[in-house]
């Protein structure tokens, strides 16, 4: 084995090569290996983020709760409490009861002649809602359909064979409205001629009318959070108080 | 002949050695031109062995095929990304070609004599 000039020169192009190779090799593993490494940063700094909105959000919990320590430990307490209780009572979050009047309404009965509209004689929103307003007319204090109380944004409205109220709640007929209020002067303005039951009634729709000495109305269970509504503040301008 | 390929492959080994403990830093940004450039590199030793083979090898042209085709190719490459054609494309495919053509040329001369 003779070793000649130009065998170093083969040497070094093996060297050059390996080292190219290897280095190439190396840099893949390292960029692989630096995406995970960021990836890892990333989600560090979000779970820091979101520890120090937890945080912030304790510290504000912690203030809320001092704040109102200091409100219970008043002396006009008692007053607001009162205050509070009327207000829920009128926005309908506390359950209610008192004399009035259950309206049962249901399906018409008349047999249909060939070519005519069915829809006519069966209960629509709309009725529901004629009568929900005639009850509000007469006084109605405090309203409920099958057991789910009406608030000042409930919706009577028809969707497919159902009537959605508060915006969840599906109902079917038979129809029971409660309300409280003059049960005399309910069952009159209901019944007057040329009324409500009596336009109804025209179509078959049955409705069943009663006096009730004591009716229970349950409070409203959804939720009541306003999103859009703020209160308008008094400062610097007329604004309703 | 043999002494050559024997000494290519130490220098081979002994590079790899090299590379793989050696704390030798290339930005990711290069890594292309670096890419293309061991292509090019490989593609001449191909070259080379086959010229080895039929007895014309020629130290000169293995040499400065060597290191003229990986510059070459790296700086084309990297004119290409200046100018946003993308000429690394044509490199895989010329050096690739040229390899495969090398490899089956050695492999018919070993194997057919």
């Amino acid at each position: 084995m003779r070793i000649r000039g130009f065998h170093w020169a083969i040497v070094v192009v093996g060297i050059a090569l390996g080292l190219m190779l290897t280095t190439q090799f190396r840099i893949n593993i390292e960029h692989q290996r630096n995406v995970t490494i960021q990836r890892v940063t990333q989600l560090a700094s979000e779970v820091e983020k979101a520890r120090q909105k937890h945080d912030a959000l304790k510290n504000r919990v912690d203030e809320l709760r001092e704040e109102l320590d200091q409100i219970t430990s008043s002396p006009q307490l008692a007053q607001l409490r009162q205050k509070v209780e009327v207000t829920r009572l009128q926005a309908g979050l506390a359950p209610v009861c008192g004399p009035g009047v259950e309206v049962v309404l249901k399906d018409s009965e008349i047999p249909i002649q060939p070519g005519q509209d069915p829809n006519l004689y069966v209960l629509h929103d709309e009725d529901l809602l004629r009568v929900v307003n005639e009850l509000r007319a007469a006084g109605a204090e405090a309203l409920a359909i099958n057991g789910e109380r009406l608030l000042a944004t409930s919706e009577i409205r028809c969707i497919g064979p159902t009537v959605l109220v508060n915006k969840t709640r599906r109902l079917v007929p038979p129809f029971v409205i409660s309300a409280i209020g003059n049960p005399e002067t309910m069952i009159k303005a209901l019944e007057m001629p040329g009324g409500v039951l009596d336009i109804l009634g025209f179509w078959g729709i049955r409705a069943d009318v009663k006096k009730v000495p004591e009716i229970v109305i349950p409070a409203y269970s959804g939720s009541t959070t306003l999103e859009y509504a703020s209160p308008l503040t008094n400062e610097g301008g007329d604004g309703v108080e | 002949m043999w002494t050559s390929i024997w000494l290519a492959i130490l220098g081979l080994i002994v590079g790899i050695g090299i590379g793989l403990n050696m704390p030798l830093f290339v930005p990711p940004v290069y890594s292309k031109y670096l890419g293309i450039a061991t292509l090019a590199a490989l593609d001449s030793v191909f070259g080379g062995i086959r010229a080895a083979i039929s007895e014309r090898f020629d130290n000169v042209v293995f040499l400065s095929g060597f290191i003229g085709n990986a510059l070459v190719a790296a700086v084309l490459v990297y004119i290409g990304d200046r100018l946003g054609v993308e000429i690394y494309i044509a490199a895989i495919v010329a050096f690739g070609v040229r390899l495969f053509h090398n490899l089956a040329a050695i492999r018919r001369r070993l194997v057919g004599k």
